[in-house]
């Protein structure tokens, strides 16, 4: 069975980008590659994964210059004929900014900078990002961010909602979908959003920080299997 | 050559949790006639423009494209011509 090629875009200020690679090439066993953001090419990568971080000092907003380095051309056109790209914490927000997923990050509800385990539910298994695990699995996986206060209109939340395109949201233990379990106030506790395509999709948690039990938990590597195993099948 | 002075501020129908706060220190210093404050950017920039015109319609591009997210921003600017010497 090939390898599967994952790209890992780096912009200045991206700080996730190893611990991505990392997950990917010496976790889940695959083939990882850094592209530089200046670069005009994604080479021969199978998915793209914009990692988190601070891109660009999160000057003006987060996300916001990130969109216009000189990859992101690429990343755009790679989506657009269905290419796998998944956007984490800094990543989407760059996703956003980019117009590749709708809406946008307010700064958390708390002001306050977020960096802890939370829970997530998962709340549609039926995509390339989510095949390995059922609706109704909650997933332990840690967040770390000052902005992912996911904001819409409500003709996008409700029509987000209508298209399955609300891919996780934050849970409690048990499942529960409640305030209480709301790291940022998020509308709907939305916690991870998919194109309607189903190729691109961005998630405030970090699934590559939890691909180890002596990190405090795996829950994460069933996001780069999923990816995986949506290769393999295509 | 023309400057642009540009105000960046959340929409009305978004929440501004950093406006709620120092509305709050407003009024625990005791003027709690102070509401609605709202928290938000200043941008300037000068411009190479022979007209007025030219230079607000750069103003309005700069803002919509990249200065201000309409999901959740608007914006407003004041252009005037600075002498040159």
């Amino acid at each position: 069975m090939s390898k599967t090629k994952f790209g890992i875009v780096v912009f200045p200020g991206s700080n996730c980008d190893h611990d991505a690679y990392r997950a990917a090439k010496h976790i889940m066993g695959q083939e990882a590659h850094y592209i530089w953001h200046k670069d005009s090419s994604i080479g021969d990568a199978d998915v793209i994964i914009l990692p988190g971080g601070f891109s660009y000092g999160d000057y003006l907003r987060t996300g916001a210059i990130a969109r216009f380095s000189p990859v992101m051309k690429e990343v755009v056109r790679f989506a657009k004929n269905g290419g796998t790209v998944i956007g984490i914490c800094n990543g989407f927000q760059i996703l956003l900014e980019a117009g590749m997923l709708p809406g946008v990050m307010l700064r958390n509800s708390s002001l306050k900078f977020v960096c802890k385990f939370i829970q997530l539910k998962v709340e549609n298994a039926e995509t390339r990002f989510t095949s390995e695990c059922e609706v109704g699995d909650v997933l332990r996986i840690p967040v770390a961010h000052g902005d992912g206060n996911y904001f819409a209109s409500r003709e996008i939340i409700d029509s987000l909602q209508e298209h399955g395109q609300i891919v996780f949201r934050y849970c409690s233990r048990a499942g529960d979908i409640d305030d209480v379990s709301n790291p940022n106030g998020s509308l709907s506790n939305i916690a991870g959003i998919i194109n309607k395509e189903g190729n691109v999709m961005g998630m405030m948690p970090h699934p590559e920080r939890a691909v180890d039990l002596s990190l405090g938990s795996a829950d994460g590597k069933k996001i780069f299997q999923s990816m995986i195993e949506s290769l393999v099948l295509s | 050559m023309y400057h642009s002075n540009i105000a960046i501020t959340l929409r009305k129908s978004i929440l501004d949790p950093q406006g709620k706060a120092v509305e709050h220190a407003i009024h625990s210093l005791g003027l709690t006639s102070v509401h609605d404050v709202r928290i938000g950017k200043r941008i300037e920039l000068s411009i190479d423009s022979s007209t007025k015109e030219e230079a607000e319609q750069i103003t309005e591009q700069v803002c919509k494209k990249l200065l201000a997210n309409p999901v959740m921003e608007d914006y407003s600017f004041i252009v005037e011509k600075i002498e040159q010497g």
